[in-house]
């Protein structure tokens, strides 16, 4: 007994270091833009950088429509599947497994070929980059947008609260919005939180369509030229996944989720 | 009060039914922006790269971009990308299982399982720029842990021929997110073993070794095969780790796939479109592995 669970820390413990060393290697780094003193120069200077405003700013402001689109779009079919149409769940499963088919690399690379041409011409001008951009993302999340709610619609019992307020005078919109929303707010809300920690600096599909206006390509930028400062973003951006994830932990009241699936970036 | 009894309005606008006919176009008028939107970012890009991969320059149809891809070095391409797929699979499903099997099976403190799980959703979701930025400190050239090796140990990572941005470099970068995606997947199958397996196997004087070897493995091996090609399929297609570790200078499907996205530096556009459909044919063929696994395991392992 004694010796297998020497084992089992053992193997913790290289895990844990593996997961310590770079972390503490890149902020050990980070603290090193002054020569010889420890300082967080580094970190004053990203902070004083407007570029990092700006693009994080827009990175956010595409995941927030990220998550909108792929919520309006997963909830009512989910929902829909379960109660209507359980004929479809299967295609719509199936679809919502295709981006581990299709790569990051892959998916902007069609995107680009179909859209910047004829008939759609999106990539033209600066809001088309960007519905490409929110599109490609929605495609990003899907999976784990979906597993997320058809387990949350899954631990309700939707016949019973559809037919409930349906005898109480609720029209089809009252339903979605005022019942089977609410009662998925977990659901919903650890999607969203993923969505975020993925979209925020997401580089293969950003650098392609929107160039260095998004978080993710500024940083590579920034790690073109600037060694320390690279560091200290590194830092951030890993703090920034940890507090997103630590959101869903919350919400989710610490059980274990393994549906936090997306495919190759 | 108005003359007509209520009773009446009321039937005529009645609140939708839960079970009515499953025919109407209403029916379907829900699940329609779903498939629209399915239609229009993922099959109409993904059609449009396989009809591209069959014709030529003057849109003519064609095999010869599928010949192109025995060109030396697009099979390198492949090579390299195989190689370093099936290490981080291989390499980060031990690790990964290991520690999965340390929280479930093994006897550790319940905090440590809700600990590993939470950072297994982080470093799972750590990749791309800021994760080629972290190795890069830790084991480039001037890394702490290069420096550390050389100072202690006198061990000169790059005189030894380690190079970060180079294969090992990059598998090493890869188990950093590969790892704890196998603690992520592979947990539900081990919940799965049920205690009454190891005290039926005890009370027929197995060893722990025999109920590892004849029971728990031959129960797990089909979910541990399964997550692995899913790891190898995560590496397969991942990009931004690899171009931001190299800037682009290692020889690899994806990265070739982006510079010919770029431009045409394979100086044949038809090529670019046969790399990106190879891609999809071995995801494709990975997911199928993957389920057709997964069923089997199910077989045992209901929760």
């Amino acid at each position: 007994m004694k010796k297998r669970s020497f084992w089992s820390w053992l193997w913790i413990a290289i895990g844990t270091l593996y997961f310590i060393l770079p972390l503490y290697s890149t902020f050990d780094f980070s603290l090193r833009a002054r020569k010889g003193v420890l300082s967080f120069l580094a970190y004053e200077r990203i902070f004083k950088d407007p570029n990092f405003w700006s693009t994080i700013e827009f990175s956010l402001v595409i995941a927030i429509f990220t998550i909108i689109v792929s919520i309006l779009l997963v909830v009512p079919t989910a929902y829909w599947i379960r109660l209507r149409l359980p004929k479809l769940r299967v295609m719509v499963e199936f679809i919502s497994m295709l981006p581990f088919v299709v790569p990051a690399i892959v998916l902007v690379f069609g995107l680009i070929r179909v859209f910047s041409g004829a008939p759609f011409f999106l990539t033209n001008t600066y809001f088309g980059t960007y519905v490409l951009l929110v599109a490609g993302y929605v495609v990003l999340a899907l999976p784990f947008v979906f597993r997320a709610v058809d387990t949350g619609l899954a631990a309700i019992d939707v016949r019973s609260l559809t037919e409930a307020a349906q005898s109480l005078g609720a029209n089809w919109g009252t339903i979605i919005f005022r019942v089977i929303f609410p009662n998925l707010r977990v659901a919903i809300l650890s999607s969203a939180f993923l969505t975020l920690a993925t979209v925020i600096g997401e580089y293969t599909i950003a650098s392609f369509l929107v160039g260095i206006k998004g978080f993710g390509p500024y940083m590579s930028l920034i790690g073109q030229n600037k060694t320390y400062e690279s560091s200290s973003l590194a830092i951030i951006s890993f703090l920034l996944t940890w507090a997103f994830m630590g959101m869903i932990q919350l919400f989710n009241r610490g059980k274990a989720d393994t549906s936090a699936l997306a495919g190759a970036r | 009060m108005s003359s007509k009894p209520t009773f009446f309005r009321d039937n005529k606008r009645d609140a939708p039914r839960a079970r009515p006919s499953s025919s109407g176009w209403r029916n379907w008028i829900v699940v329609v922006p779903f498939f629209l939107f399915a239609f229009l970012f993922i099959l109409l890009p993904s059609v449009s790269l396989l009809l591209r991969a069959f014709r030529d320059n003057d849109n003519r149809f064609t095999l010869m971009n599928f010949v192109g891809l025995l060109d030396p070095s697009i099979l390198s391409a492949y090579w390299v990308t195989i190689r370093i797929s099936l290490a981080t699979a291989v390499g980060g499903g031990l690790l990964g299982f290991l520690m999965a099997y340390a929280v479930t099976v093994g006897n550790l403190p319940r905090p440590i399982r809700t600990a590993l799980m939470t950072f297994s959703g982080v470093a799972s979701n750590f990749a791309g720029v800021p994760l080629a930025f972290a190795f890069i400190a830790t084991l480039g050239r001037t890394g702490l842990v290069t420096l550390l090796l050389k100072s202690v140990l006198g061990v000169s990572l790059y005189d030894q021929g380690f190079n970060l941005y180079g294969f090992w470099g990059l598998t090493l970068t890869y188990m950093f997110f590969q790892f704890p995606l196998m603690i992520l997947v592979i947990t539900p199958a081990l919940d799965g073993l049920k205690k009454e397996w190891r005290e039926a196997s005890e009370n027929l004087g197995a060893s722990h070794g025999m109920y590892l070897r004849q029971v728990a493995i031959p129960i797990l091996m089909p979910s541990i095969l399964g997550s692995m090609i899913l790891l190898f399929g995560n590496s397969f297609g991942a990009y931004a780790t690899a171009y931001s570790l190299t800037g682009g200078f290692i020889n690899l499907v994806t990265i070739v796939i982006g510079s010919q996205i770029k431009g045409d530096i394979l100086y044949n556009p038809g090529l670019g479109y046969a790399l990106a459909i190879g891609m999809i044919a071995v995801m494709t063929a990975m997911m199928a592995i993957y389920y057709f696994l997964r069923r089997r395991s199910e077989r045992w392992l209901r929760q």
